[in-house]
């Protein structure tokens, strides 16, 4: 239980103050702008609004600023000022086959319509330090122009890799669209077990780093699914919604998303002859590993589905999708930093209780039984 | 896409491609082309709001395997607006992002498009105003087309 506390207006007003003071650092650095954290810390941005579930680049920025770069407070401030906002609606399902490409690229196969397109990318980087990018070197340099070269004329038109493979049936097709209600965590409360739609929702929104771990966890053999990243994509799609005054769909504008198609080792029963399993990962911007966590965790927790013994953390839904937001983590966790006073008093009541009677069984002579000592010292 | 002298518009068919279209134009401008493309039609950037410019959300969907199944995907920030000529044109924007006044001004272009007599000059400066985001697509696609790879295997053979 939770007793509230009253005091320290004045000392949490100054806590306030001072944080503001902290937050913007040495006066004699120029100050951060939105825009600088927008354009030059992107990926950071990508996340809070994956995280925060709202597609927003200024507003994850300003959260960041707000924050200190405190990620999860910053999902935080997204998250809080999404509920006062009203929804308008749902827009049509995206388009990720008409992406408009910035990387795409696919472990399993070396050549495929539309071609390998590494983007800006680290992999293939030495990850050693860039000391040119330190602050005086960088300045007054642009780096040099990006490399252009003629689109080849196969670029306009890059199907889904596993569209591809799904075309000869050695690939399971994804879940057809029977035109049920979407599922929203966000109005509903979970009810366990939840279908696939809510999962994928849930792990769109957690946390990257539980889910990195959870991924991670399947590839070391806590529920092997002989994963292979079959594509990866990045780049805008346009937003479709029809208002309901219009009648009619109109754009939004485009969004910036990764998407991940992992490809799974077969399965096959009775009349489904072997076939390659999935799972799939979308996230807004730029963000490859949380894509690929997200894509693994999505085939693991398949398990039940596809009649795998569900044994591991990663094939457990309650305890994937109780755990792995972020806020949700954190709230808990935190909230105990807060005064518990009344609640402890209350524990230390009892533990002096404990020991009151503890100190007079001991000093009184033993009772005639043949109970051991260690039962009694352990109750 | 079809245009609007092969499906004539009609009382409850009207066709509605090339307002879409300008719909979707006006909602990639900034308001400063905004602004422009309304002087260049000789219309005043005013008009009555039937609904001040309100920014809410819209849930985002997406399709489990990119093709199945819908799922809420996140929200994103979108900003309407929706207003009334002196002549009796409504106007409406439905735009990404949290700018009242861009979206505010998207729909006084779309409440102007729909009088025949402000259409052209509105439709050329959408024109102008898509030419320059398909420039920017195209300079960035060819830069993605600089890092199209091929990649080799390679047999390891003793022989």
């Amino acid at each position: 239980m939770y007793v509230a506390v009253k005091g320290g207006e004045a000392a949490i007003d100054n806590a306030h103050r001072l944080l503001a003071e902290v937050r913007r650092g040495d006066p004699a650095v120029p100050e951060l702008t939105v825009a600088q954290i927008r354009e030059q810390m992107r990926l950071l941005v990508d996340r809070v609004m994956t995280e925060g579930s709202l597609y927003d680049p200024d507003l994850a920025a300003l959260a960041l600023k707000q924050a200190r770069g405190d990620v999860v407070e910053a999902v935080f401030l997204v998250r809080a000022y999404r509920t006062t906002l009203p929804r308008f609606g749902a827009t049509e399902p995206v388009d990720t086959g008409a992406m408009t490409l910035a990387r795409r690229i696919s472990a399993t196969f070396k050549d495929l319509p539309g071609g390998q397109v590494l983007g800006p990318t680290f992999d293939y980087t030495h990850r050693l330090v860039d000391f040119g990018l330190a602050d005086g070197d960088s300045r007054d340099r642009s780096p040099d122009p990006a490399a252009e070269a003629e689109p080849e004329a196969d670029a306009a038109a890059c199907p889904r890799v596993t569209d591809l493979l799904g075309q000869a049936g050695l690939l399971e097709p994804s879940p057809p669209d029977a035109g049920a209600p979407v599922g929203d965590l966000t109005r509903e409360p979970v009810d366990y077990p939840v279908d696939r739609a809510v999962r994928l929702q849930a792990l769109a929104r957690g946390d990257e780093g539980f889910l990195l771990a959870l991924g991670y966890s399947t590839q070391r053999g806590y529920g092997r699914t002989h994963p292979f990243v079959g594509e990866i994509r990045v780049g805008a799609v346009d937003l479709e919604f029809t208002p309901e005054e219009l009648g009619f769909p109109v754009g939004l504008g485009t969004v910036d998303l990764t998407e991940c198609q992992m490809i799974n080792q077969f399965h096959g029963h009775g009349a489904v002859p072997p076939q390659f399993t999935r799972g799939y990962g979308l996230v807004f911007g730029q963000g490859e590993r949380k894509a690929m966590a997200m894509a693994l965790v999505d085939r693991s927790l398949r398990a039940a589905e596809l009649g795998e013994a569900v044994a591991v953390p990663a094939q457990d839904q309650e305890f994937v999708l109780a755990h792995c937001d972020s806020l949700q983590a954190t709230g808990f966790v935190e909230h105990m930093k807060l005064p518990h006073y009344v609640d402890f008093q209350a524990e230390l009541d009892l533990v002096r209780r404990l020991r009151a009677e503890h100190a007079a069984r001991a000093a009184a002579p033993p009772p005639e039984s043949d109970e051991s000592p260690l039962r009694e010292a352990a109750e | 896409m079809p245009s609007a002298s092969q499906t004539p518009p009609g009382p409850g068919m009207p066709d509605l491609a090339p307002r879409q279209r300008a719909m979707a134009r006006a909602g990639q401008a900034s308001a400063d082309e905004l602004l422009a493309a309304l002087a260049r039609a000789g219309a005043a950037p005013e008009a009555e709001d039937l609904r001040a410019p309100e920014t809410g959300l819209v849930m985002v969907r997406g399709r489990i395997g990119g093709d199945g199944r819908p799922f809420n995907a996140g929200e994103a920030t979108v900003t309407r607006a929706a207003v009334r000529l002196p002549g009796g044109e409504t106007g409406f924007a439905y735009h990404l992002g949290r700018d009242r006044a861009r979206a505010r001004l998207a729909a006084i272009l779309d409440a102007h498009w729909q009088r025949p007599e402000a259409r052209p000059a509105l439709e050329a400066a959408l024109a102008e105003i898509a030419g320059r985001r398909v420039e920017a697509a195209q300079r960035a696609a060819r830069k993605a087309a600089a890092t199209r790879v091929t990649f080799f295997t390679l047999a390891r053979g003793e022989d």
